[in-house]
């Protein structure tokens, strides 16, 4: 009996939580590299899912096709973000950046809030509903995509960071930006392309979020802190510790939920997030930055 | 600390006391009282911030705390307003000491602190959202009750000069502080813990009296809040807005500066409502206009409005040297 009801629980738990840790890459790769906390990491992906939903709705484009079109336009955005707004503004003062992320989140927010009022959008799709049998569960077809598209992800994220030369060069940066600049590689370029690609990771994330969700302009914040509280399980910039987070925070907040109430779920991450932060603030999986 | 340093603060706050003499437009006073209500708010969040340099996106659990403590303690307890009002700001002290006590001794600071204050205050918010005292999704509604002897004011004016109180008592404890040793630690510990903890200050026990004190007076903000709109529910009390608007009165109006609050607040405000004169009352745009001045005063005046001032001052203190003006 208990047991009956449990697994589902951490089945579902598992499956939010590969969302969860595609959102939380882009967050910890940025931190990795640049050393700071995007803010507006959150209503970024409000945009990407108001984006997918929109080229859903008037153009009929699938999410999982609106995903190749999304993914460049998304990384191209967060460049120009980093390269001409956060950097600039900020001069590299880390107080600064706060305040720069948390004004284009609100910016952001407010904006989409202006434009498209508070209601709550879903797509419906085909396939929205489809289920596949597995071990006397019914999973969700779409939740499943997910998680396949968050193991991509990070397999791709840590290709493109161990084999590639600009891989080398924002490991370069990330540990030793001085350095780095000395031999030739250009720093604002490689902090805004590593914005880029954080904000890549949600534009992927948002695509295959909306077929099982919905979208309104304050989406995203209730996936900032659970995408931070993530990031800081796993280690602030480490990817692999990203993907175990996440999963361990969907697990969490589904168990959670199920013997507090759904509304109540969440606490148990805050509190995780809290205690985290208070005892190992390096992370469970990260090395000491 | 001369009485001379105290000149300013009384100038302004009785000019300002002087507005409702002249002023019996409700809109303007109506409008006036949300500014020094966030004014309040903003104090709070500037004397740990601004001076300490530990800057918190979580206000909003004292604010809350404050006005929710107040509100309980009327409706459920019967106790008079008076002493609701200080419960509640001794409640949001209590909880600033907590979570200072909890973070700063695990060396917590930066992006850390930042992010661990919005996570308390969300899970307040939380809290508060479901549990059957505060109200849960509901509320709490006052009982309207004028009279001095209530806390509410029938008229405006008097709820505006009630308020100007309390920003003058915090401007004076923000100038008191300033010149004060402990001012002068708080502020070694913002340019430097290391260096600070070398010269014999403790840093954790200063970064937490600010903290206390901070807490203290944004919850006098939010005691204020439930007893001139006799109304608090989660999203008012423990939501995002509160925290952000404290932060970015401090920030636009000059950080670190007795009057930066003030300045940033009426700053604020005028911007927003100039925004909905403008395009009607459409939701967003005010909060994203904010967005956008923050944004700017970060990247032209670091030291916001205040600090334009101050520099201005110093050109033309320049000029009338005739020292030249070969510094940029």
């Amino acid at each position: 009996m208990q047991l009956s009801i449990l697994f589902p629980a951490v089945v579902n738990g598992i499956l939010n939580g590969a969302l969860y840790a595609l959102i939380a890459f882009g967050l910890t790769l940025v931190y990795g590299v640049l050393h700071i906390i995007n803010f507006a990491h959150g209503t970024l992906l409000t945009a990407a899912l108001f984006a997918a939903f929109f080229l859903y709705r008037s153009l009929g484009l699938d999410p999982y096709v609106a995903l190749l079109l999304l993914t460049p336009a998304f990384f191209l955005i967060g460049y120009a973000l980093q390269r001409f707004v956060i950097g600039p503004v900020s001069r590299g003062s880390d107080s600064n950046i706060l305040l720069v992320t948390l004004g284009l989140a609100v910016i952001i927010e407010n904006g989409l809030l202006f434009a498209f009022r508070g209601d709550t959008r879903t797509v419906d799709l085909p396939y929205s509903f489809a289920v596949v049998p597995f071990a006397g569960l019914f999973i969700s077809v779409p939740r499943l995509v997910g998680f396949a598209g968050a193991v991509v992800v990070a397999l791709l994220l840590w290709l493109l960071l161990t084999l590639t030369d600009t891989g080398k060069a924002i490991r370069a940066v990330a540990k030793e930006k001085l350095g780095a600049q000395l031999s030739g590689i250009d720093v604002a370029h490689i902090y805004a392309l590593t914005f880029g690609l954080g904000t890549a990771c949600v534009a992927v994330a948002a695509c295959l979020l909306i077929p099982t969700y919905y979208v309104n302009p304050h989406v995203g914040n209730a996936f900032v802190l659970i995408a931070f509280t993530t990031v800081v399980l796993g280690g602030m910039g480490s990817i692999l510790g990203a993907l175990i987070g996440g999963l361990f925070v969907g697990l969490v907040e589904s168990v959670c939920g199920l013997y507090l109430g759904e509304s109540l779920g969440q606490i148990g991450i805050f509190t995780m997030f809290i205690l985290v932060l208070l005892l190992r603030p390096s992370g469970l999986l990260g090395a000491r930055a | 600390m001369t009485r001379r340093a105290f000149l300013p603060v009384l100038v302004v706050v009785g000019a300002l006391a002087c507005v409702p003499l002249v002023v019996h437009s409700d809109v303007v006073l109506n409008f006036l009282v949300t500014a020094l209500l966030l004014t309040l708010a903003g104090q709070g969040w500037n004397l740990l911030g601004g001076y300490g340099g530990q800057y918190s996106f979580g206000h909003a659990a004292f604010f809350g705390t404050g006005a929710y403590a107040t509100a309980i303690l009327q409706t459920r307890y019967g106790l008079n307003a008076w002493p609701a009002f200080t419960f509640g700001i001794a409640a949001g002290a209590g909880v600033g000491a907590a979570i200072g006590a909890l973070t700063f001794p695990s060396g917590l600071r930066g992006s850390y602190f930042a992010l661990v204050t919005l996570a308390f205050a969300e899970v307040l918010r939380i809290l508060a959202s479901v549990a059957p005292v505060t109200g849960a999704g509901v509320g709490i509604l006052v009982k309207l009750d004028p009279g001095i002897h209530a806390l509410q004011f029938s008229s405006r004016a008097a709820s505006y000069w009630f308020i100007l109180s309390l920003v003058a008592a915090a401007l004076v404890v923000n100038r008191l502080i300033e010149g004060s040793r402990f001012g002068a630690w708080l502020v070694a510990v913002r340019e430097g813990e290391a260096a600070a903890q070398a010269l014999g200050v403790d840093p954790t026990r200063v970064k937490l009296t600010a903290m206390t004190a901070s807490a203290a007076l944004t919850a006098a903000a939010g005691c204020f809040y439930v007893q001139y709109f006799l109304f608090i529910d989660a999203p008012i009390a423990y939501g995002p807005w509160i925290s952000v608007e404290a932060l970015l009165a401090s920030i636009i109006g000059g950080v670190g500066t007795v009057f930066g609050p003030l300045l940033g607040a009426l700053m604020v405000k005028t911007l927003g409502e100039a925004a909905k004169l403008v395009t009607g009352d459409a939701p967003g745009l005010d909060l994203m206009l904010y967005g956008i001045v923050l944004i700017v005063v970060v990247w032209i005046a670091p030291r916001g409005v205040a600090g334009i001032g101050e520099r201005c001052r110093a050109w033309f203190a320049r000029g009338s040297l005739g020292a030249g003006d070969t510094a940029a």
